[in-house]
């Protein structure tokens, strides 16, 4: 047991001493920090996207669009399609109805509140009475409901604190229509908050699509249920559609974004990484020349090397967490909940969503950083113990 | 250049710090460059497009048709050169999910207006009498091992979904380095004629104009929305300049973000540049009191120590530099980008920030080993 009291001792001095080597100390603190901070922050969009585009996605709702189709963007339904889709197994009814809600879903152009010269694509759609009842987690948190027939229309929180114009009372012009914001509803945090919607029979005047929808939303009886209404439809000739369900379908529209941003993420996470590890070696080798004397002499009364070379490691270790914490704070105060919208891809619309540090994404920062002092600390404490003593006790 | 020798010797004093410093440097820059790379990538290479192009789309919203009877209306006001159209075709080719850069183009106006692209004059000929002709950028067909003369069989979702459309590839456009060569352009009449959504028929996705005038380019704007104002397809009108950084600013501030990446790299890496200059100087102050006592004045102690740094950020910089561009020259590993170059602007940019990284880090050494009282110095040791 003499030699853990033995590491313990020299530990406790090395610890204690950093005082003396704030400068190289610090050097090494805030490069960890730069690359824990960036590393978190990057990855804290994509979890915060792929949790917006995922937040409603229900298992026991079937999305259906036009056959052969992945977005509703692109997808068109005719009114008597929606018809039969109404009378297929496998959804649950309020009543005598169905919980069946055809949608149609567009884009138009408003400014942006962070860059107001420029236009984005935000999503427009058309919904039924029955929606509410099908997209239940739907709140009015402002005003109230739109009127149906009437050109009234309700926005999605995402999508009021990202767009101009868009506040009770508002209205909403573009080319030559206009629609009186009348409510804000949340959805739950899903990609719907970042919607306004208005009477699809409206918007389909509008769009000169009579009896046009792009998508339909179905609750179905159960989970289990979704393989009843699919079989039913595919077997249909008098429909051509595809059935998905809801989570499926908003978990695929993610996958593009969040690969390309954890790529990134990770890709210039790891060229920094070693970048710090360089910089903790070059702080951990000052900390050991600064000390060869103390060391030396500590080795000539009899302390064995893995002591020696333990507390250097340890040394290196609480630089990289102290490093570490430092950078998960700093990006956790300034990115978490941070509100921004970008383009989906896929269906070439504007998605709100805030950043996320979560705790996962909080602890991986701060393994990668002691990761990073553990490596960095190697070398260096190698170099310690293998230290000639004799000569390092003449060098002043 | 006396005391190059010199310099040679102190940046080498202690080998093991310097290699370290230099590989921080080195890792420093070569980011620098990718991040750069990767924001040139999301500008869509705005820097390129043409300043007397403008492009009118429909003022709800781009993904909204225009009349194809509005082309004569532009065509014929006076400050107009030439007027082409653009229909986004959506094709995925072999699997659903995989969307290329499709467009339904008319060939002789396109071709005018896009000069940038280049065809060989035979490839054109084919092209304007194959229906079914189409003309793919060189590295999409690089990538799919596309050759003349091969037919390619494309999925529309939104047009004729059930069967795939045939186009036979007739031509293979290069460009300049900072062009989207990932793009696939075909006949305008082939789509319109075969498409199944009788609404959609004689409808165009955009219009891009070219004008005599770069300089009136706002005042033509307005004229081109003032002529279809209050009519079912109102349009809004841009510069191409314009319209694809407004299109860029939809994925949203990339340019913030990768300036902000490499503002935290840069800062984080001449921190470890600067920190192991004050050490060296340190070490090395009875020598550099030894240097002042030869007769060494204050201004060259200043240089030298300067160099030190400036030898250490430049040299290992520049590497990275170098890294970066090689890198970057085996292109785009993920396949998805339009753009994957490393501009001059950046390289520029990085060899200004390198020289800068160098005279910050070395500047409060250098001032201190150039005060240095030669007793006081000699005294301390």
């Amino acid at each position: 047991m003499t030699w853990l009291r033995q590491t313990i001792a020299v530990m406790l001095i090395n610890l204690q001493t950093i005082p003396s080597r704030l400068g190289s100390s610090i050097v090494a603190i805030i490069g960890i920090a730069g690359v824990v901070i960036v590393f978190v922050s990057v990855l804290s969009i994509s979890s915060g996207f792929s949790s917006a585009m995922t937040g409603t996605g229900a298992p026991d709702r079937a999305l259906i669009l036009r056959k052969g189709v992945d977005t509703e963007m692109t997808s068109g339904l005719e009114g008597t399609e929606v018809r039969i889709i109404r009378e297929a197994p496998g959804i649950r009814y309020d009543g005598d109805s169905p919980l069946v809600s055809a949608e149609l879903s567009v884009v138009i152009d408003l400014p942006k509140k962070s860059k107001p010269d420029w236009t984005a694509n935000v999503p427009m759609r058309g919904i039924q009475p029955e929606t509410p009842k099908v997209r239940s987690e739907m709140k009015i948190i402002e005003g109230r409901m739109l009127r149906f027939g009437t050109d009234e229309a309700i926005v999605g929180k995402g999508a009021k604190s990202q767009f101009v114009g868009l506040n009770v009372g508002d209205t909403i012009v573009s080319a030559q229509n206009r629609w009186t914001v009348v409510g804000t509803f949340e959805a739950g945090g899903g990609v719907a908050e970042s919607e306004i919607w208005c009477d699809v029979q409206n918007l389909q005047n509008v769009y000169h699509r009579t009896n046009g929808f792009s998508v339909v939303l179905a609750k179905l009886e159960s989970v289990e249920s979704f393989g009843r209404l699919n079989d039913w439809l595919m077997k249909n000739p008098q429909v051509q559609v595809g059935v998905q369900r809801e989570n499926d379908y908003y978990s695929s529209q993610s996958k593009t974004m969040t690969s390309i941003i954890n790529t990134l993420g990770f890709g210039i996470a790891s060229l920094m990484a070693v970048g710090a590890v360089f910089g903790a070696i070059l702080t951990m080798y000052t900390a050991v020349a600064s000390r060869s004397r103390e060391i030396a002499t500590l080795r000539a009364l009899g302390f064995n090397t893995i002591s020696v070379i333990v507390s250097v490691l340890a040394e290196s270790v609480v630089l990289g967490g102290i490093g570490g914490l430092v950078g998960a704070l700093a990006a956790y105060a300034a990115f978490d909940g941070f509100q921004t919208s970008t383009m989906n891809f896929q269906t070439f619309s504007q998605v709100a969503f805030a950043f996320q540090v979560t705790p996962a994404l909080f602890i991986t920062g701060l393994v990668y950083a002691l990761s990073i002092g553990l490596v960095g600390g190697l070398l260096p404490a190698i170099r310690a113990a293998r230290l000639p003593i004799s000569k390092a006790l003449r060098e002043l | 250049m006396r005391y190059l020798g010199l310099i040679w010797m102190n940046v080498w004093r202690r080998r093991i710090r310097t290699i370290f410093t230099l590989l921080s440097i080195f890792i420093a820059f070569l980011l620098f460059g990718i991040v750069m790379t990767v924001r040139n990538a999301f500008s869509l290479g705005v820097e390129v497009a043409g300043i007397d192009r403008l492009v009118l789309i429909n003022k709800v919203t781009l993904i909204l048709p225009l009349p194809i009877s509005y082309k004569q209306k532009i065509q014929k006001t006076p400050g107009v050169q030439e007027v082409t159209h653009e229909t986004w075709f959506n094709g995925a080719y072999q699997q659903p999910s995989n969307v290329l850069n499709t467009m339904a183009v008319e060939p002789d106006s396109f071709l005018k207006i896009y000069s940038e692209f280049k065809v060989p004059a035979e490839q054109i000929a084919k092209w304007q009498t194959d229906r079914q002709g189409a003309i793919v950028g060189k590295d999409l067909a690089a990538r799919y091992g596309w050759k003349l003369g091969d037919r390619v069989p494309l999925l529309s979702a939104i047009w004729q979904p059930k069967e795939p459309w045939q186009f036979n590839i007739d031509g293979i456009y290069d460009a300049g380095p900072s062009v989207d060569k990932t793009q696939f352009f075909f006949r305008y009449d082939y789509l319109d004629e075969n498409r199944n959504i009788s609404t959609a028929r004689n409808t165009v996705g955009w219009y891009i104009v070219k004008i005599d005038d770069p300089s009136r380019a706002a005042e033509l704007g307005q004229t081109f929305d003032a002529m279809f104002a209050n009519s079912s397809a109102e349009t809004k009108t841009t510069t191409e300049k314009g319209f694809i950084e407004g299109f860029a600013k939809q994925i949203g501030d990339i340019g913030a973000i990768t300036i902000a990446i490499a503002s935290i790299v840069l800062f984080m890496f001449g921190l470890i540049a600067a920190s192991t200059m004050v050490q060296s100087v340190r070490e090395r102050t009875s020598e550099l009191a030894v240097l002042k006592t030869l007769g060494f004045t204050d201004v060259r102690i200043l240089a030298l120590v300067l160099s030190e740094s400036l030898f250490v950020t430049v040299g290992g910089g520049g590497l990275g530099l170098i890294a970066a561009w090689l890198i970057v020259q085996r292109g785009d590993p993920t396949g998805q980008l339009p753009v994957f170059i490393l501009s001059q602007t950046d390289i520029a940019a990085g060899i200004i920030l390198m020289v800068l990284m160098g005279l910050v880090a070395g500047i409060m050494p250098a001032l201190s080993a150039m005060r240095l009282q030669i007793t006081d110095a000699l005294r301390r040791t």
